[in-house]
């Protein structure tokens, strides 16, 4: 029994050092597949996040803490939020938010992992009047300027077509036309064009 | 299994009344702790995520009223593909016939799909005359549009745009959908 356990134990350590654990999400989101193969960055992007009822959530991509702080500052100068520093303390740690302004003192009035509990509605995106990733992603812009920043849209499988029009209409008021959509990668289909070309280059 | 022996016995005689010490087992038991290990490697298999997301590039276009501005297509090159419910796709090329006669629909299905069609359309025409226009309809969902675009990179189409379908189209496309029961 002696080897036996010696390899469960390495199969525990390899999967201790592998692992890397999931981000917190408010929703599960399943992704479709494409061929694409771009790797994600984890820091100066920002990522939109639509489920498959349509809810939109905004989170800006970055490991610099006080950026965040920054970005909900100005939220709440520009946008009147009434926030105090402890409200906005908490977004420091919190993943993605998808709640419209007017909700947005309740939700960071909880601490990080109280968040995760309540159910958010989503930023509205349905009409130009009335939305509102414009201004998240205005002032995220903003904060990162002068670095080669990132448009991640990471939609849901059943999300309808609409959902993801209007938030693309959100970045394009900020003109910004230039998207990356997450995908589970697959491999290109045997014999299609794209598969000779990687042929090629191999 | 795995334990440590300490010896014991070391041999030489003790002296007269010295009693002998009694001899405990440095055997342990180890089950538990195998037990805690593949607990752990359980844990360890169900958290992790092997596949990393990647991310697909796509490029809008800058709406635009002039136009001057906006991109020409000839109409031998073009092919215009519309999304709508329940997984079909329906597709012309070059204009829309008043009649609709051109009007036809097929599927994501890899073999008999829209992906044939794609390609056919990518051999017969030069490839600087080839515009592809996705227009994605209200039932369309969010993997229509990425597996359309996916097709797009499959078959190495380089100009496609994907813009909001006309009413006339949708109509087409509702009134197609009610004849062959789609819900």
């Amino acid at each position: 029994m002696t080897p036996f356990v010696d390899v469960a134990f390495l199969i525990l350590s390899f999967f201790m050092l592998a692992t890397k654990f999931k981000p917190p999400e408010p929703v599960e989101i399943l992704t479709p597949n494409s061929v694409s193969s771009d790797k994600l960055e984890d820091e100066n992007a920002m990522q939109v996040t639509m489920d498959k009822e349509g809810r939109v959530y905004f989170n800006m991509v970055t490991t610099n803490n006080e950026l965040k702080r920054q970005l909900i500052d100005n939220l709440n100068k520009t946008r009147n939020l009434g926030l105090t520093p402890t409200e906005m303390n908490h977004y420091m740690g919190a993943g993605p938010i998808g709640v419209p302004f007017n909700q947005l003192k309740s939700l960071l009035a909880k601490s990080p992992a109280d968040q995760a509990k309540v159910k958010q509605d989503g930023i509205p995106v349905k009409d130009s009047a009335s939305n509102e990733l414009y201004y998240w992603v205005r002032d995220a812009v903003t904060l990162m300027a002068g670095n080669k920043v990132k448009y991640y849209i990471k939609g849901d499988n059943n999300a309808k077509y609409p959902d993801f029009k209007n938030v693309i209409s959100a970045f394009k008021r900020n003109d910004i036309y230039k998207f990356s959509l997450i995908t589970t990668p697959e491999d290109a289909p045997i014999g299609s064009p794209l598969w000779r070309n990687q042929q090629e280059k191999k | 299994m795995a334990s440590i022996d300490s010896g014991g016995d070391s041999g030489h005689k003790k002296g007269p009344g010295v009693k002998k010490a009694k001899k405990l087992s440095t055997r342990v038991d180890m089950t538990p702790m195998v037990d805690l290990g593949f607990l752990l490697i359980t844990f360890f298999i169900f958290t992790t995520t092997m596949s990393q997301p990647a991310a697909m590039q796509l490029f809008m276009p800058k709406d635009t009223d002039k136009p001057e501005e906006q991109n020409k297509a000839k109409e031998s090159g073009a092919l215009t593909l519309m999304l709508g419910k329940g997984n079909q796709v329906y597709y012309y090329e070059g204009q829309l016939l008043p009649d609709g006669s051109n009007f036809k629909s097929t599927n994501y299905d890899p073999e008999t799909g829209i992906r044939s069609v794609v390609l056919r359309k990518r051999q017969t025409t030069p490839p600087e005359d080839l515009v592809i226009v996705i227009k994605p309809n209200e039932d369309a969902t969010y993997k229509n549009t990425v597996d359309i675009l996916d097709e797009m990179k499959i078959a190495d189409v380089k100009r496609f745009a994907l813009i909001d379908i006309t009413p006339q189209e949708n109509e087409l496309v509702l009134a197609t959908q009610k004849n062959s029961g789609i819900q």
